[in-house]
């Protein structure tokens, strides 16, 4: 069967590629638009590892058909740094350690990013039930919570310490 | 060495960002399932549907002739290996076995096995194709629980299998591969002086370590018989090894090079896909990538051991435990090779116990053969033992920690299977936890707390380094040992400091297999250790290299020049009047004073010391549903010292949460035809975020006075007293005692439905 011809944005860049029906936007992403930052970890939603922005929604983009992309604003973690300057979240991440082998991190920094976007002031309980649908095995996820309360408090322009 | 004893670091002991963190915050870090060649096929590989089945006949034409297939490959297309187990005892190796576990040949022996694998221009002409393959199968009956194999009746795996260990040799064939057993002292006397004996035997299910970056890799194999691999592992040099041994090839004729790797947790320790990608890139003349999907992770490659164990302790009514007998029967999956080993020299490792036993059994059934997990073996074996201590001090109405004071290993102990120990840090930790605020802290209804405690031997063994000077002064240092979390950022500290220069002029990577010497793997706690002391090892080289080239400039002998803070110094005064050279002046005078500077390094490091524990848990049991909600959770870990605090306490709080997941959730579910009933991670529940409280740690710092800063290696201890802190907390807050895990909601509910109190 013919390949779709799709016209997106992506990080605020226009894209246009082809897919078969069956490819999924995470497929997309990573095999014919070389974007490998979103990762697949179990291809069925549960593991939030391949977590991106489609107009401003939060989706698993495992669960998302690569066509469905056609006319949308995608985001994902190869646009949240400008430049060389990182996002508040990524900065925090990388001073809080909150990474140990570092695959679930661009998916917790995507859905963590559409968290403070909404609420720029969540409690720590909501952290923890907006990541809940973020797997990671290696933090016991610790230092991930503190670094999101962290960089939200950052971004209210709070002093911390 | 005295440097150990030092407390004056500079750089030991600080939080600074890691080498490759803006890599993985950003994206574009390489993992194993990121790279691609031009002209790389897809590759897929068919697996058993059946728990156990003789296969009469494969048939792969239709395969073959599908448009876009590659290349096709079954177990025959594999050397054979010899049928010998090699390596020392714990952690023997046979090839005859691993070769038919990376593809059946005879049978296939679990849900799962790869029994034949294709390469295609694309992933649809790959399934396709796989699904054209056509297998003769003659299902057999099979067993997947440890104590039904064991069972005299039970369908046995290897018709020809006899038991190891046992004299004389058995004849009678059954899935018991090996027999251990390792004796201190007179057991039965120590039951006959004792007051109190209580024998209690313990289940464990099979649990996965939960990676979240399933296994993948991309091979080429060129035509003059060069093998690349682009590998996600704990060790690029033991994939090489192991690759070329399955395949027959040279160790010059593979090269590795090491992917980023997503978590292994001694899962990525042995090989799945990697002589599978080779084997096809070479029948199919063109690259190959081969990567597994979660629920292939479940099926086929290693979980930890479900286990059954019998204990029989007896103590007096002062506390003193008097003598330990053990039975260990661990699931070695399909084929030979359970850590049961480990669990017998660990489980009374805490204790100086005068009297001891530890029977083990190696299992075999059919279900994915085991791979090392955390602490492989440690745990499932603290979970009896530190509930036994759990019981045993309510029933002579002493104070848990103080009982494992009372009891707990010093300087000098003797241990089973020989030695004695070498090492403090135990009583620390029970001690860090009893002065904890957390230990005596309130409690609400349906709440309870527990304390438990586990050892670890941490590894030492092979590690190579290189550190290289630059003509601007700034330091390269590359080693062989993948790192997962953490470790270029402890090597570039290690060197920072031993230099006496900026955590920041300094570079760690992570080196292929022909650019550093061979590196065993980022596995036993041993890299910050070994792989630490090959670095530092390198650096002093340099150091010696750099007060050569002062004196040189400045006409003494080298003997005259200290290196201190970074710079050459005149060693006294009589040396004469010369300014201090700075690495960086050192380094722009290289070409002039005898070329490039650096230096490699290679270890085969002995004198690592153990890994010790002890955690509390603080749990709230819903009466209703039989919901357990960890409130509180503290790791007293003994670290020797911690080189990067952040991502020590990363590891005690990682091992932690694995701990708690495998206690209260994760199990491997089976089907009545012995299928996997749980391959996803809907259905085989890790802990998430909203699951648990913050993690809080204690650092207890012990040095290890054989390492140059002290270090113990701090990766996998933190696991082992984890199932047994959640299970004496249910207890408390439930009356119920669980000897079985998981203690999930169903079966807390049952257990809670049972009259009367138990301790």
């Amino acid at each position: 069967m013919a390949k779709h011809h799709v016209t997106t944005t992506i990080n605020g860049e226009s894209v246009e590629f082809l897919c078969d029906t069956r490819q999924t936007l995470l497929d997309v992403l990573r095999d014919e638009l070389e974007l490998t930052g979103s990762k697949e970890g179990c291809a069925s939603g549960d593991c939030g590892a391949c977590s991106v922005l489609v107009d401003g929604r939060l989706v698993c983009s495992c669960l998302v058909l690569g066509v469905e992309a056609e006319g949308k604003s995608i985001e994902t973690i190869e646009g949240m740094a400008k430049g060389d300057k990182l996002h508040p979240l990524q900065q925090k991440f990388l001073e809080h350690a909150a990474l140990q082998c570092g695959i679930c991190t661009p998916g917790f920094l995507v859905a963590a990013k559409a968290l403070l976007d909404s609420n720029p002031n969540p409690t720590e309980t909501e952290v923890r039930y907006w990541l809940a649908g973020n797997l990671c095995r290696c933090t016991g996820y610790d230092k991930i919570i503190r670094a999101v309360l962290d960089a939200a408090a950052e971004m209210r322009g709070e002093t911390h310490g | 060495m005295a440097e150990a004893l030092r407390k004056d670091f500079k750089i030991i002991g600080t939080r600074p960002v890691r080498p490759d963190g803006i890599p993985k915050v950003t994206g574009t870090a390489k993992f194993g399932a990121d790279f691609s060649l031009p002209g790389t096929l897809f590759g897929k590989i068919l697996r058993s549907p059946h728990a156990h089945a003789r296969i009469r006949k494969i048939d792969t034409s239709k395969a073959a002739a599908l448009p876009g297939v590659k290349a096709v490959i079954t177990g025959a297309d594999f050397p054979e290996q010899k049928n010998e187990f090699i390596g020392p005892e714990r952690t023997a190796v046979n090839f005859w076995y691993m070769t038919r576990n990376i593809m059946a040949r005879e049978k296939a022996l679990y849900e799962g096995h790869a029994v034949a694998a294709v390469a295609a221009s694309s992933p649809e002409i790959a399934e396709k194709a796989a699904r054209l393959i056509e297998i003769d199968y003659e299902v057999l009956p099979h067993v997947i629980d440890v104590d039904a194999a064991m069972a005299p009746d039970a369908p046995l795996l290897f018709e020809d299998m006899t038991t190891r260990g046992v004299e004389p040799a058995p004849t009678r064939p059954t899935n018991v591969s090996k027999r251990l057993e390792f004796k201190l002292g007179d057991v039965e006397k120590g039951f006959a002086d004792a007051d109190i004996v209580l024998e209690k035997t313990y289940k464990t299910e099979a649990v996965h370590q939960g990676y979240i970056e399933t296994h993948a890799c991309l091979a080429r194999y060129d035509a003059d018989g060069q093998g690349e691999l682009w590998s996600s592992s704990q060790g690029h040099f033991v994939v090489r090894n192991l690759t070329a041994k399955l395949l027959g090839m040279r160790l010059n004729d593979l090269k590795v090079n090491p992917a980023e790797i997503g978590g292994g947790f001694g899962g990525k320790t042995v090989v799945y896909l990697e002589p599978v990608a080779m084997l096809l890139s070479k029948k199919a003349g063109h690259p190959v990538r081969l990567a597994m999907t979660r629920a292939e992770v479940f099926k086929a490659s290693g979980p930890t051991s479900g286990a059954s164990i019998t204990l029989k302790i007896g103590i007096k009514k002062d506390g003193t435990i008097i003598a330990g007998d053990a039975a260990l029967r661990y699931q070695a999956g399909a084929v030979p090779g359970s850590p049961v080993m480990n669990g017998c020299l660990c489980i009374f490792a805490c204790y100086a116990i005068p009297n001891q036993r530890a029977i083990g059994y190696d299992v075999v059934s059919n279900r994915p053969k085991v791979a090392a997990y955390r602490a492989p073996g440690s745990g499932i074996a603290a979970f009896a033992v530190e509930s036994t201590l759990d019981i045993l001090a309510k029933q002579i109405g002493m104070d848990p920690i103080e009982l494992r004071l009372k009891n707990a290993t010093r300087i000098g102990a003797p241990m089973l299977g020989g030695g004695k120990m070498s090492h403090e840090g135990f009583v620390q930790t029970l001690q860090a936890i009893r002065n904890h605020p957390a230990y005596s802290a309130p409690l609400g209804p349906n709440q309870g707390r527990g304390v438990a405690s586990g050892y670890w031997f941490n590894g030492g063994g092979e590690s190579g380094a290189s550190v290289y000077v630059n003509a601007d002064g700034t330091v390269v240092v590359s080693t062989g040992s993948p790192d997962i979390g953490g470790s270029r950022a402890s090597m570039a500290m290690m060197a920072a400091e031993t230099l006496g220069i900026p955590y920041d002029q300094v570079r760690a990577g992570v080196s292929d297999t022909t650019t550093v010497a061979y590196t065993h793997l980022t596995a036993g706690s041993r890299v910050t250790f070994a792989t630490g002391l090959a670095v530092v090892g390198a650096t002093n080289k340099v150091i010696e290299d750099l007060r050569a080239r002062a004196a040189k400039i400045w006409g003494v002998d080298i003997e005259a020049v200290d290196w201190v803070d970074g710079c050459a110094k005149p060693s006294s005064s009589n040396v004469g009047k010369f300014e201090a050279l700075t690495l960086k002046q050192l380094a722009a005078q290289a070409s002039a004073t005898g070329g490039p500077i650096g230096a490699a390094h290679a270890v085969n490091a002995a004198k690592q010391a153990p890994g010790f524990s002890t955690q509390l848990c603080d749990i709230e049991v819903d009466p209703e549903t039989g919901r357990a909600t960890v409130l509180r959770f503290v790791v007293a870990q003994d670290a020797g010292r911690a080189i990067h605090r952040s991502y020590v306490e990363g590891q005690m709080q990682g091992g932690a949460v694995q701990g708690i997941g495998w206690a209260l959730n994760e199990e491997y579910i089976y089907d009545e035809k012995g299928r996997l009933a749980n391959a996803g991670f809907l259905d085989y529940r890790m802990p998430v975020a909203s699951d648990l409280p913050m993690i809080e740690t204690v650092v207890v710092e012990v040095p290890n006075n054989d390492h140059p800063f002290g270090v113990k290696g701090v990766g996998e201890v933190n696991i082992v007293p984890t199932m047994a802190a959640v299970a004496n907390a249910i207890t408390a807050a439930t009356g119920k005692r669980m000897s079985a895990l998981p203690m999930s909601p169903p079966r807390l509910l049952e257990a809670l439905g049972r009259p009367g109190k138990e301790v």
